[in-house]
């Protein structure tokens, strides 16, 4: 039983799950890091795909743009 | 034994956090000049009003924040004022290249690491920090817009006439 406690606290330890901060963005900034090449043609795309969806938003990675929002 | 294998874990899993808001004494640090290569921090600029300004090359808002804090420093630089700018570029070249097409005169340190702004605990990209001629934060700056720009004005004036 304690064997089992320690063994899910070390692996909670491990996590690499973290947070990015607002001053750690910088890759995420990058024209590489953007889902697609051509932003006119994925602003396009994203345009007709939420107005057929009727709803809008969830297009882009989180934790990109400068962490004041 | 649980109860033992828990406190050990709290005392694990707690952390200081400097907290940095207005009022409090800005948290010290030392860090390279971009120019000069010299170490600097803060306690060089005792006795003067500093704007502390945390950017980087990616940063949007620092397109217009370097050239208009530029002109505010240089008109207030005889009473006293300082902006000291602290870059947060990994790459430490696009923070140059940014520099060659927004020159500055005030003093850029370099930061790549990150390591003082976790002291700070900026909320977003640029923050600055106006800091009072005894080292106090006076007050705090998330964002950068041009209209901006007369509020930091009437503070930095409001704070040079203190003693």
């Amino acid at each position: 039983m304690m064997k089992l406690i320690a063994v899910v606290m070390a692996i909670a330890t491990l996590s690499a799950c973290t947070t990015v901060k607002p001053w750690e963005r910088g890759y995420l900034a990058k024209d590489t890091m953007q889902g697609a090449p051509i932003a006119q043609k994925s602003a396009l795309d994203r345009h007709v795909y939420f107005a057929k969806e009727g709803s809008s938003g969830g297009g882009q990675a989180a934790g990109g743009g400068c962490g004041c929002n | 034994m649980i109860k033992r294998a828990l406190f050990a874990a709290s005392i694990a899993f707690s952390s200081l956090t400097f907290a940095a808001g207005a009022g409090e004494p800005a948290p010290s640090f030392s860090l390279p000049n971009l120019v000069t290569g010299k170490s600097m921090g803060l306690s060089h600029y005792k006795g003067r009003v500093v704007y502390l300004d945390f950017w980087a090359s990616w940063c949007g808002p620092c397109r217009e924040s370097l050239p208009q804090l530029n002109t505010l420093r240089n008109e207030l630089k005889r009473k006293g004022f300082e902006v000291v700018a602290v870059n947060l570029d990994e790459n430490t070249e696009d923070a140059k290249a940014f520099l060659k097409q927004f020159p500055v005169d005030y003093p850029v340190l370099l930061d790549p690491e990150g390591r003082v702004p976790g002291k700070y605990e900026l909320p977003g990209m640029p923050t600055s920090f106006l800091i009072d001629k005894r080292g106090n934060i006076a007050s705090v700056h998330v964002g950068f817009k041009s209209e901006d720009m007369p509020k930091i004005r009437d503070e930095v004036i409001g704070l040079l006439r203190q003693r």
